[in-house]
């Protein structure tokens, strides 16, 4: 087989083939409720509920957004200039750790407190990610391996942490941190609604990372680097330093996923305050192209699948697994359906 | 330091390397097999988690202990199939593929184990390899209980590492691959198929490395837990890059982390231990393994053709 | 000197209605041809012709879309190329198809042995490649890796290969493209042998004198067409041309150059080698105002260093280095840009445009961070838009609008926009790597004299081409580099192409001061 570019892709192809992409996860998904003897229709009716059959649901599916958006956008923005960041869960807990030292060492006022707990995160995810980038330009080390890397190295430092300096005394001998005093958190959007202003900050963010990437010189340098380099270095372009900026833009955002998590919604660093938002954020940003604002869409729907599988599973015989088998095929399915939106399947 | 050097004369330190590096040897070699033929496989890491899960699953519902190294091989080339369609044929980012294969054989083991064992509180227990004395050479002092008392899926790993580098250097078929990660053209001028190599290299290589991970369930351990694999996967993809792209020196580099494993292990239980925290000894393989990368990084002979997908007939 | 054609019995090769579409382009138009025993057949086309199509489709590459193709008188199984190969018929690629890391003799075994078999079976194969050499003139080592090989020697292998394979039929796809003229005499004494010994060969170029030299029929395709099949003997160099192109040819006729002060001079600069890439070593080269400077030599000797080195992407090592009087300090693309050196890279494809980004985006690549195309960081699309169209419309781009991607132009088209975002920055020194590589003839001559437009308002141009016609052509003076060093210049007039072949085989370097 051999495939061929398509000069303009029809719209039909260009819409159907990606919404065929989600059919195809949803058969896959109805195939392993089916495994796990379950109804598949009354399976996904149980998820969506879970997702956004209530108001609590509703709040639950914007929460867990919340870091996706973050994580997703620090993807996307990497992605685009083919910086291979698989590495969003370490900045994450880096960008947490920052969080609670300021929060819970300086003694400020809350209003103080909040904005330099945030700028203090969004500097140290971009640190985490620099030696990566660094090890990349200069001496050419694949960045996947590295940034994968760092991931456990990151989790063991906040364990170490945790259960060496920075244990809270109070933790009853669980690995957790001091608690970061009460007005230094994000305050809620509207009162009574458990939603905090991480997610505005998160909508704030893709605005803005739209902004840069379309109407600055900046974007438009992340993105010849990122379709290709050595035309970009030939015209001029400072290959090595868009790298280290888009770094800094990628590590700080998924920082601010961890300052979020903390300053929003926990209070305290534990070592699970993320079931792998880093690593989702990737799918979050493949299901978006890589867009921003797509990526909101998809950190919405993403989030909806793993809070929707919750509910399900207490409800039906389902692991909650499946939440990450349809989120795995989704990704394949949906490369695998841009792909063939620009080219054709020919044989020999 | 005198307490190094008694960790390193005894026997079962070096049992203890031989053990560690087994699965690693597989897993490397897998990769390297992909990576040879210009395939980065970074489903290795999710492979390896399905390889201990099916493995151990087969094993607990019957099968013979050989019979879950068989169930590991097929469930590691049905992923690996999964990978090699995506990225030869279609030619899609190998990167993006195997973080997605990652993730779909993780979540699979892991929905397979809920679904098959779903009120279990503890993990349950199978009888794993026992070690296979050698006649003759077990029986050798230091040497015997060192090197000649271990599990068959040991002698088995090594057995490996001689196999692949006899196909990648002695045969036709070696020459192939090695040519169709350097220059898929020359490959096709030749009458071969580019495709049916590397997706051929991609199913292979993704066999090996879950029978790497079912050598921990089914011979280091005797249960599946999560995240048991624990970025096993990643390691073994620096030291193929540590090892150069040569199947005896990756060999070499699985021995030598495996022994600085060994080491920090042992060192946690001495004096020394106590005064340094456990997790920075976890630390030390994956910083070992980044360093691998830095030391090596000017110096790799890579396939000219690594993450180069081949479109036939683009000009 | 041509060979006579001896048509006897059947042809051993015969394309009939061969047809192959590219979306809407149609590459091949229902081609059908026969080729005898003992023949020498050229294929003339410009490029994008569909010459290397048509072999690529024989040869099992491609799968035509109709049409079939006979080998001594059985069809060929179509997108095979393992079934081509054991009819009888072996290609020598225009790129060269071997593997680096290996040796020549692995090189020539790959696929030749069942794969599950211990042990390669190189000694039967050494003593089969040294007779082969012997009969056919085809010296090179078998053990030598093929990464440090000369591009005369990888062809030589990429001919063994085939004939190891017992071809019967051999293509070569623009052979002579990177050649010196002795080496392409080498070649034909080697392609006379071989049918002297009962081959045949398609011999594809477009280089016209070759085509009169060695072959003894001509089939001459247009715009993926068949346009004509004539015997060598009764026609001539323009017949040949004006069947090719559709029009007589009329090739750039430059004036008098007024050569002016030097803009830039290199002084014994010597750089560091860049992989199999030599370096340069103590080249001395002074580009004068009001003149085009060629630089001649077989591809792979240098001529990507002196490119790298005068485009900013590398610095030298050795020596001194000045644009127009002053030594150069700090050195980078953009340096390079900030000193008015405009270049036209050797691969436009690769390093002169991002095949993704739109026309505005590409035109403005070396000068997005210039008022106006944007202010204090921010993007002022209108205004780059508003340029880009007046760069479409200056340098007759043919395309739908400043929107399009790229990638969807011809090769021609591309060129011009990066010949155009070149010359509207008004460059003291030109660049012209390869400039009309791969262009159709409408192409090249506007490319060819808009270059030598810009000379005469007073550019220095350096021009760096493989083909030694045009390097005679258009220069005023001519270097040869070979292995990194570079002649002496030679005024226009003064050499003839064999005078420039020995030194680009590295002759006449040691006697040089």
């Amino acid at each position: 087989m051999r495939l061929e570019a398509i000069a303009s892709p029809t719209l039909v192809r260009s819409l159907g083939l990606p919404a065929l992409a989600l059919v195809a996860t949803f058969v896959v998904g109805g195939l392993l409720a089916m495994l796990a003897g379950a109804d598949p229709l009354a399976t996904f009716g149980l998820i969506v509920k879970g997702a956004a059959g209530s108001r609590f649901a509703l709040l639950e599916t914007l929460n867990r957004a919340t870091p996706l958006i973050f994580t997703g956008l620090a993807v996307a923005v990497a992605f685009r200039a083919r910086l291979w960041n698989i590495g969003a869960e370490a900045q994450l807990y880096a960008g947490a750790l920052i969080t609670v030292l300021i929060g819970t060492r300086l003694a400020l006022p809350g209003p103080v407190l909040i904005p330099l707990m945030g700028l203090g995160a969004l500097l140290a995810g971009g640190v985490v990610l620099l030696g990566p980038v660094l090890l990349k330009t200069r001496l050419g080390v694949d960045e996947v391996v590295t940034t994968l890397l760092f991931n456990f190295i990151m989790l063991l430092l906040i364990s170490l942490l945790l259960e060496g300096p920075m244990k809270d005394p109070l933790g009853m001998g669980w690995p957790k941190s001091e608690a970061i005093p009460r007005d230094a958190r994000l305050p809620r959007i509207v009162d009574g609604l458990r939603l905090h202003w991480g997610f505005g900050l998160a909508l704030l963010s893709a605005v803005a990372i739209w902004v840069i990437q379309t109407r600055t010189t900046l974007g438009y340098e992340i993105r010849a680097v990122g379709l290709n380099a050595e035309a970009a270095r030939f015209a001029g372009v400072p290959v090595g330093a868009v790298m280290v900026k888009t770094a800094l833009l990628s590590g700080g955002l998924a920082a601010l996923a961890g300052y979020s998590e903390v300053a929003g919604l926990k209070g305290n660093l534990t070592l699970d305050l993320s079931p792998g938002f880093g690593y989702t954020g990737i799918v979050v940003a493949m299901l978006a192209l890589l867009h921003p604002l797509g990526v909101v869409v998809s950190a919405l729907f993403v989030a909806g699948i793993f809070v929707g599988a919750d509910g399900m599973s207490r409800a039906a015989e389902v692991p909650t697994y499946i939440a990450d088998i349809l989120l795995a095929c989704a990704l394949l399915f949906m490369v695998l359906a841009i792909l063939l939106t620009k080219f054709r399947v020919l044989r020999g | 330091m005198s307490e190094i050097v008694d960790i390193l004369i005894s026997a079962s330190f070096w049992a203890a390397v031989l053990r560690i590096a087994s699965p690693l040897i597989f897993a490397t070699m897998g990769e390297l097999i992909c990576e040879r033929a210009g395939v980065l496989n970074l489903g290795i890491e999710g492979i390896m988690v399905i390889g201990a899960f099916s493995g151990w699953i087969a094993v607990y519902s019957g099968l013979p202990l050989w019979g879950g190294v068989a169930v590991a091989m097929l469930a590691g080339m049905g992923f690996g199939a999964l990978h090699a369609v995506l990225t030869v044929p279609f030619g899609l980012s190998q990167h993006v593929v195997g973080i997605g294969i990652t993730l779909l054989a993780t979540s699979s083991a892991y929905y397979a184990y809920r679904l098959s064992l779903p009120q279990v509180t503890s993990p349950p227990r199978i009888e794993p390899f026992q070690p296979v004395q050698i006649p003759g050479l077990s029986d050798l002092p230091f040497v015997g209980p060192a090197l000649f008392s271990q599990t068959p899926l040991t002698y088995f790993a090594f057995l490996t590492v001689l196999v692949v580098a006899l196909v990648l250097y002695r045969t036709p078929l070696g020459l192939a691959l090695r040519a169709v990660g350097e220059n898929p053209g020359a490959v096709e001028a030749q009458g071969l198929s580019v495709t049916a190599l590397r997706m051929g290299a991609v199913i292979f290589g993704s066999g090996l490395m879950a029978v790497g991970g079912a050598f921990l369930t089914i011979s280091a351990f005797s249960s599946f837990f999560f995240e048991m694999v624990n970025g096993r996967g990643w390691i073994c993809i620096a030291l193929v890059v540590f090892g150069a792209w040569s199947p005896s020196r990756a060999l070499l580099g699985a021995l030598l982390f495996a022994a600085f494993d060994a080491l920090q292990i042992r060192l946690q239980q001495t004096g020394f231990g106590t005064l340094v925290p456990y997790q920075v000894f976890l630390m030390i393989p994956y910083v070992l393994s980044i360093l691998a990368l830095i030391l090596m990084s000017r110096r790799a002979n890579v396939p000219a053709a690594l993450m180069v997908p081949y479109n036939r007939g683009e000009r | 000197m041509a060979l006579a054609a001896v048509a006897q019995g059947d042809p051993v090769l015969r394309l009939s209605g061969i047809t192959k579409r590219f979306g809407a382009l149609v590459a091949n138009d229902s081609i059908s041809f026969d080729l005898a025993r003992g023949e020498v057949m050229a294929l003339l086309g410009e490029n994008g012709a569909g010459k290397t199509t048509l072999m690529n489709i024989l040869f099992g590459h491609y799968s035509a879309d109709s049409g079939e193709v006979e080998v001594f008188g059985h069809p060929l199984p179509p997108g095979q190329p393992g079934a081509a190969l054991r009819a009888g018929v072996g290609m020598v690629h225009q790129h060269f198809t071997l593997a680096d890391n290996m040796s020549v003799l692995d090189n020539i075994l790959l696929g030749t042995e069942p794969f599950w078999k211990l042990g390669i079976g190189r000694a039967a194969a050494r003593a089969r490649v040294a007779a082969l050499a012997q009969d056919f003139g085809l010296w090179v080592d078998p053990d030598a890796v093929v990464a440090g090989l000369s591009v005369g020697e990888r062809q030589r292998v990429e001919i063994l290969k085939a004939l190891y394979r017992d071809a019967k039929i051999l293509i070569l796809d623009e052979p002579t493209a990177v050649l010196t003229p002795q080496e392409t005499d080498a070649l034909f004494v080697t392609l006379r042998r071989a049918v002297a010994l009962g081959l045949s060969v398609i011999f594809i170029s477009h280089k016209l004198h070759e085509v009169m030299a060695i072959s003894a029929r001509v089939l001459v395709l247009r715009h993926g067409r068949l346009v004509g099949t004539v015997a060598t003997a009764e026609t001539d160099r323009h017949r040949l041309a004006e069947m090719m192109v559709g029009a007589e040819i009329t090739p750039p006729a430059p004036s008098r150059a007024t050569p002016g002060a030097p803009l830039l001079v290199l002084d014994r600069v010597s750089t560091a080698p860049q992989g199999q890439r030599p370096g340069l070593r103590e080249v001395s080269l002074s580009l004068r105002a009001g003149q085009i400077t060629g630089l001649a030599g077989v591809s792979g000797n240098g001529q990507g260093a002196l490119a790298d080195l005068l485009s900013g992407l590398v610095s030298p090592r050795q020596g001194r280095f000045e644009i127009a009087g002053q030594e150069v300090a700090q050195w980078s693309p953009r340096a390079a840009i900030a000193a008015q050196i405009g270049r036209i890279p050797e691969d436009r494809h690769r390093t002169g445009t991002i095949a993704d980004f739109t026309l505005t985006e590409n035109a403005i690549l070396e000068t997005y961070g210039n008022r106006p195309h944007s202010r204090d960081g921010w993007m002022n699309w209108r205004a780059a838009q508003r340029w880009t169209e007046n760069l479409i419309a200056l340098y007759d781009v043919r395309c739908p609008g400043p929107g399009t991607r790229i990638r969807l132009l011809s090769g021609g088209n591309m060129q011009k926009l990066i010949l155009g975002r070149v010359l509207e920055e008004a460059p003291k020194v030109i660049l012209a790597n390869q400039p009309v590589r791969g262009l159709d003839i409408g192409a090249v001559t506007y490319v060819q004299n808009q270059l030598l437009a810009a000379r005469d308002a007073g550019a220095a141009v350096l021009l760096i081409s493989e083909d030694l016609d045009e390097i005679l052509t258009l220069s005023d003076v001519i270097h040869v580099i070979s292995e990194g060093r570079l002649s002496p210049g030679f005024p226009r007039g003064t050499m003839k192409p064999a005078d420039l072949g020995q030194w680009m085989a590295g002759q006449g370097f040691d006697h040089a001061a």
